[in-house]
């Protein structure tokens, strides 16, 4: 399967909320933003990118503060942060 | 012509003084017999004329930030002797790679290794070879006095400059150390953009300079591009002749074993041997073609150098291995014209007659 | 929803070729964010340096010159004299900086050049494939050092920061890491100093980033990490070592 979408969208979230987008093809699966994540909302999903890296995924998506913690220790700016 | 212009300056000096009558506002260089006039003279003349100079940690050191600077697109120049030009190899292939102009100026001195510090032309090889690694040329100017000290310093930005290129000028600790009158001209700087130079990506897409290229076929493409420039160059070439209209042998030499033979070959025509001299002023790229027009006239060549023999390699490649014969002196002591005059007849004698 | 995370103009838009966990990535954002927040863009001239890092130039959305192995600081000084209005900075390994570039750097920093240094710290050469560095651990196995580091045959483990605060030239000097979150606000902190002494033409501004490389460390980015924390750090201590007022 070929993969066309570029982002990891997160859909339904309440107002107020916040919310991370991975750019799955930056992601290189190296686990910082899990090991980093302070509500561990962050995991390591099933999908493999066209580098064959395993991508995250935000696991726990009514978590997310919009920290940002995240997107600050991804080594490839992969991951953005809205809120 | 006003002789009260006319300066009595060494050949270092003279150097320092074109370079900065060409433009040149940047000069970073590390002390080293026989060339420490050029520093000294730089670090009192080049602030004077709004310039910056350096005395760096090391000629590593200098040839890298001339590097630096010349990114900028500013006329940079460094100057050294023997092994401390041995040092800056690398940095000039980087200059050749990423195609920066600068001027580097080796004032030899006796080698190999610590060796001594009279004059001496073996670092021949490694001027016009491209002394450090890859596939590199620079252009090779060798004066003979301390007027060509002076313009060919200056010529020597320019064609740095036009070509993108760094032009090593290959003096000697004679050239270096001797003092002549100079008469200094006006140089006009053609203060062309240098459409390549790192000034900032203010409006412009950001620009690099690079010599890495890593992929398929770029490098191979990189250096072909590099060869044909190096083709072009050729157009710069430079000699001088003195006599060799109706000469039965040439002399071949450049730099100040040139200067002493004008006065040998004299003598051998006062005599009445047909003698010529052949003076290279560009070594690279070497004036082959000039040589073998005069080779269908003449019937031998003798190089002269003080080395054990490596500019007389280009004059075979030039002419052919048979018709050249050698004389040659390492360092270690000058001759003088009486000795080169018996070699010249020496060979006369076995060869012409 | 606003968005409250997004890459620095000055950061190319391109993937790195760094390995997975590698600090590089997460330190060019850090220096192009600097750029970004001083706005100095487009008179900023960076010189690279040789290692992984060598093709920052593909990176950063600004004017980049390549210098030969360990010669960055010499090159950057060049730039700087020639351009003293712009912003300059080099970006060295512990190979390039604290091995074959020492010379340079000490000088250029004894000179008081007005050029910011970026300094990464794996205590490994890292492009070449795990080799010892100057800042390899005792005791640290490496592929020069199969059997682990050890002082009598290859001395100690050099601290840069130390040595480089021991100058006069020097304005600001720390070591940073960017193994924690908390760490890495304080990074920010340093890195936005040593820009600083160079944008008020102060002194010469120099940052250590201890850094986790992966792959010739044989760990997991995450064991990597934590290297830095429980082994790195404890050796070579955070802080700033010197620190000129205005």
């Amino acid at each position: 399967m070929v993969e066309t979408t570029v982002f990891c969208e997160i859909k339904n979230v309440a107002a107020g909320m916040a919310t991370i987008k991975l750019r799955r093809e930056r992601c290189k699966g190296c686990g910082l933003c899990i090991a980093v994540c302070p509500k561990g909302a962050i995991a390591l999903g099933t999908r493999i990118n066209r580098n064959g890296y395993p991508t995250v995924i935000l696991s726990d998506k009514g978590s997310c503060t919009g920290c940002a913690i995240c997107a600050e220790m991804c080594p490839d700016v992969a991951i953005l942060v809205y809120k | 012509m006003a002789r009260s212009r006319m300066l009595l300056v060494k050949g270092n000096e003279a150097i320092a003084m074109g370079a900065i009558e060409a433009g040149c506002r940047f000069y970073f260089g590390y002390p080293i017999t026989p060339q420490n006039d050029i520093p000294e003279y730089m670090s009192r003349h080049l602030p004077e004329a709004g310039g910056t100079f350096i005395q760096a940690e090391s000629e590593i050191a200098s040839i890298n930030m001339l590097l630096g600077a010349a990114a900028t697109g500013a006329r940079a120049m460094t100057s050294s002797s023997s092994p401390g030009i041995s040092l800056k190899q690398e940095g000039i292939s980087y200059l050749c790679g990423s195609q920066i102009p600068g001027v580097i100026v080796n004032m030899s001195r006796s080698g190999p290794g610590l060796g001594g510090i009279s004059p001496s032309q073996g670092d021949y090889f490694q001027a016009t070879r491209g002394g450090g690694h890859g596939d590199y040329r620079t252009i090779v100017l060798a004066p003979h006095s301390v007027q060509e000290c002076y313009d060919l310093t200056m010529r020597a930005f320019d064609l740095a400059d036009r070509y993108r290129n760094p032009v090593l000028i290959l003096g000697d600790a004679l050239l270096g150390q001797m003092k002549e009158p100079l008469l200094p001209g006006k140089h006009r700087v053609r203060d062309a953009v240098k459409e390549w130079a790192l000034t900032g990506a203010n409006g412009r897409k950001p620009r690099r300079l690079k010599s890495l290229y890593l992929n398929d076929g770029e490098l191979t493409k990189h250096n072909w591009m590099l060869y044909r420039k190096y083709r072009r160059m050729h157009k710069e070439i430079r000699f001088e002749t003195v006599s060799v209209e109706d000469a039965k042998l040439v002399v071949v030499a450049f730099g100040s074993v040139a200067r002493i033979l004008k006065n040998a070959v004299a003598m051998a025509r006062d005599k009445g041997m047909a003698v010529g001299l052949f003076r290279p002023i560009t070594l690279y790229p070497f004036p082959s073609a000039a040589l073998g027009e005069i080779a269908g006239r003449v019937k031998r060549f003798m190089a002269l150098e003080l080395s054990t023999g490596q500019m007389v390699e280009d004059l075979r490649l030039a002419v052919g291995t048979e018709g050249v014969d050698f004389y040659g002196r390492p360092p270690g002591s000058i001759p003088s014209p009486d000795e080169l005059y018996r070699e010249i007849r020496k060979v006369y004698r076995k060869r012409i007659g | 929803m606003k968005q409250v995370f997004k890459r620095p103009r000055s950061l190319a838009d391109i993937p790195f070729h760094y390995c997975p966990g590698c600090h590089h990535g997460v330190i060019h954002r850090l220096v192009a964010e600097c750029i970004d927040s001083y706005g100095v863009q487009k008179r900023t001239i960076g010189v690279a340096s040789v290692g992984c890092s060598v093709f920052l130039y593909d990176y950063f959305n600004v004017d980049v010159l390549e210098a030969p192995h360990g010669r960055a600081a010499a090159a950057a000084t060049g730039v700087k004299r020639a351009c003293p209005d712009h912003f300059v900075f080099t970006y060295q390994g512990d190979g390039d900086l604290a091995a074959i570039g020492t010379a340079e750097i000490v000088h250029a920093a004894n000179r008081g050049e007005r050029i910011t240094v970026v300094f990464v710290n794996n205590a490994v050469f890292g492009m070449t494939g795990g080799q010892m560095a100057p800042t390899t651990m005792l005791e640290q196995q490496t592929t020069t050092t199969p059997f682990g580091r050890e002082a009598r045959v290859n001395g100690y483990p050099l601290r840069m920061a130390e040595l480089m605060a021991g100058l006069t030239g020097t304005s600001f000097v720390a070591r940073c890491a960017v193994d924690t979150p908390k760490n890495l606000m304080r990074a920010k902190r340093y890195l936005r100093k040593a820009f600083e002494v160079q944008l008020e033409d102060r002194g010469f501004g120099f940052v250590e980033f201890l850094s986790a490389c992966p792959t010739n460390w044989k760990m997991t980015p995450k064991q990597a990490t934590e290297h830095v924390s429980r082994t790195m750090i404890p050796y070579y201590p955070l802080g700033v070592f010197k620190e000129e007022n205005a």
